[in-house]
């Protein structure tokens, strides 16, 4: 196992070789009256696939935004290579971090959304590479150099000069895995990456996930593609009504299911499939 | 019959009106849409305060007629210490008044930009700031173009006010016309004539606007 690090003797600015890329702990968010999240735990090793299953509004895509601190989480704490997220370091009352500290904190996650999410008024490499040229400083010739790398590795490189509406689902959310790759994240989040596609489109996105997942990259998956999770996953978890229920090895949760709502979100989902 | 005479001798007069109505108009939309953006920022801002404040000023100037602005700043001004010539008040006012309006236009257009591409862009370390200049004041600009031309020709057509405070604009001038030549018809028609002329022009240069913002 890793070590967790104790936050006050460590300095705050230096990412910690041993942090875990992800370390969730109590993690709790409502919205307004609804508990959403109710105590999640959730540790992610380095090069870890975690695929997270669960029915609709079980809680994962809040789970996956707390960690992207998207949402702004109630109780817990999110750490990002041993630096918490969204929260300043210390006791007492908890105070918000400034956008500069959370952008630091969370720069090595890259994150992909269900619906895409380009920008429709940017060319493909225009979506790639703007945040090398503002936020990397880079220049554009520097920064079109690394944007057209990144297209290559989702095998678009053909497309940089189209606009998103040009541009088929699988090859938008390729551009979208593109761009968040372009700025070398060690950690990427997917969000029903292929629930927004028409099928015959899912498998190229599958296949350049299970590209990333080969080449070693940490990553958190909430997914309907059981096959996906049976055959790339390290670890499965399963959620239900904001708390996880079961997790393991894909083989042990998805055939095997212990808890019986488990069992039930299997066999909705197998009687779905045939 | 038109007397056709009568508008050639007052067609200085009238020249000069239009090139006021113009000038005013032309420095009351800047000020009306530079404000208008800030104040759509503000409204959006994070404090609380900050937001109410920028609320309340759409609200009272939305809610206020123009000629009632104007008289506040012309007539009430000097109670002030705030002592300025009649075009500037016109200015000042129309623009003042015309930026509550753009405000609710680059509101609306902000808001029509998806969530997601704004969190997309908190994703990949983007500020504020660029996400501002970068991501949404762009794709808005297409969509405003419409009703900002919209705006900027209600605009035009109510300095027609700016007469009651003396501005020699083109409503004043015509006016003038009436009164030294007793005739109706001539003035108001020529006036007429003018404004829509004006008004043509600033749909025109809308639409040309609107197929240069305008993409894919
Ligand atoms: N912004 C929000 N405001 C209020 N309630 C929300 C908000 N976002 C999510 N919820 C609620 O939180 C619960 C969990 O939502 P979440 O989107 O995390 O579920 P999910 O597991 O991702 O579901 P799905 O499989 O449908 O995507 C749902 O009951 C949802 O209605
Ligand atoms: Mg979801």
């Amino acid at each position: 196992m890793y070590e967790t690090r104790s936050g006050a003797n460590a300095g705050p600015k230096l990412a910690d070789a041993t942090a875990l890329p992800i370390e969730v702990r109590g993690l709790a968010k409502r919205f307004g009256d609804v508990e959403v999240l109710r105590g999640i735990d959730l540790q992610v090793q380095p090069s870890e696939v975690v695929c997270v299953i669960g029915p609709s509004g079980s809680g994962k895509s809040t789970l996956l935004r707390c960690i992207a601190f998207l949402e702004i989480y109630d109780e817990g704490e999110v750490r990002i290579e041993g630096r918490l997220l969204g929260y300043r370091e210390g006791d007492g009352p908890r105070r918000l971090s400034g956008e500069r500290e959370i952008n630091e904190v969370r720069a090595c996650l890259g994150m992909v959304f269900q619906h895409f999410n380009l920008w429709p008024h940017m060319t493909a490499l225009g979506n790639v590479t703007e945040a090398l040229r503002v936020v990397k400083r880079m220049s554009r010739a520097q920064a079109d150099e690394a944007g057209l790398d990144a297209l290559r590795k989702v095998g678009l490189q053909g497309q940089a000069r189209q606009y998103p509406g040009q541009l088929s689902g699988g090859q938008k959310q390729r551009v979208a895995i593109a761009r968040a790759l372009a700025l070398q994240p060690r950690v990427m989040l997917f969000d029903e990456p292929t629930s927004a596609l028409d099928p015959e489109l899912v498998g190229e996105v599958l296949s350049v996930m299970r590209q990333l997942a080969a080449d070693g990259m940490t990553m958190v998956v909430v997914t309907h593609e059981m096959g996906f999770a049976a055959h790339v996953a390290n670890r499965v978890v399963f959620m239900d009504e904001g708390r996880i229920v079961e997790q393991g090895a894909p083989a042990d949760v998805l055939t095997a299911p212990r808890s019986v709502r488990l069992k039930q979100f299997l066999n909705t989902w197998r009687e779905r499939s045939i | 019959m038109i007397d056709t005479d009568m508008i050639a001798r007052y067609g200085p007069l009238l020249l000069a009106g239009l090139v006021t109505t113009v000038r005013v108009c032309a420095l009351a939309s800047l000020i009306a849409f530079a404000f208008g953006l800030v104040l759509a920022l503000l409204l959006g801002a994070r404090l609380m305060i900050v937001r109410a404040m920028a609320r309340l000023y759409v609200e009272v100037m939305r809610g206020t007629p123009i000629l009632v602005i104007l008289f506040l700043l012309y007539y009430g001004g000097p109670s002030f210490g705030l002592v300025l010539d009649a075009e500037p008040v016109g200015v000042l006012g129309l623009g003042f008044y015309g930026a509550a309006y753009f405000a609710e236009i680059f509101r609306a257009g902000f808001e029509s930009i998806p969530t997601g591409q704004i969190e997309a862009a908190r994703m990949v370390g983007l500020r504020r700031r660029h996400i501002v200049r970068r991501i949404q004041i762009p794709q808005m600009l297409g969509l405003i173009v419409p009703p900002s031309v919209n705006q900027g020709i209600i605009l035009v057509k109510e300095s027609a006010v700016l007469s009651i405070i003396t501005v020699a604009e083109l409503t004043k001038n015509s006016m003038q016309m009436a009164n030294e030549t007793f005739a109706v018809v001539e003035p108001f028609l020529a006036v007429a004539l003018l404004y829509w002329l004006l008004i043509e022009a600033i749909s025109w240069s809308g639409r040309w606007i609107e197929r240069r913002v305008r993409h894919v």
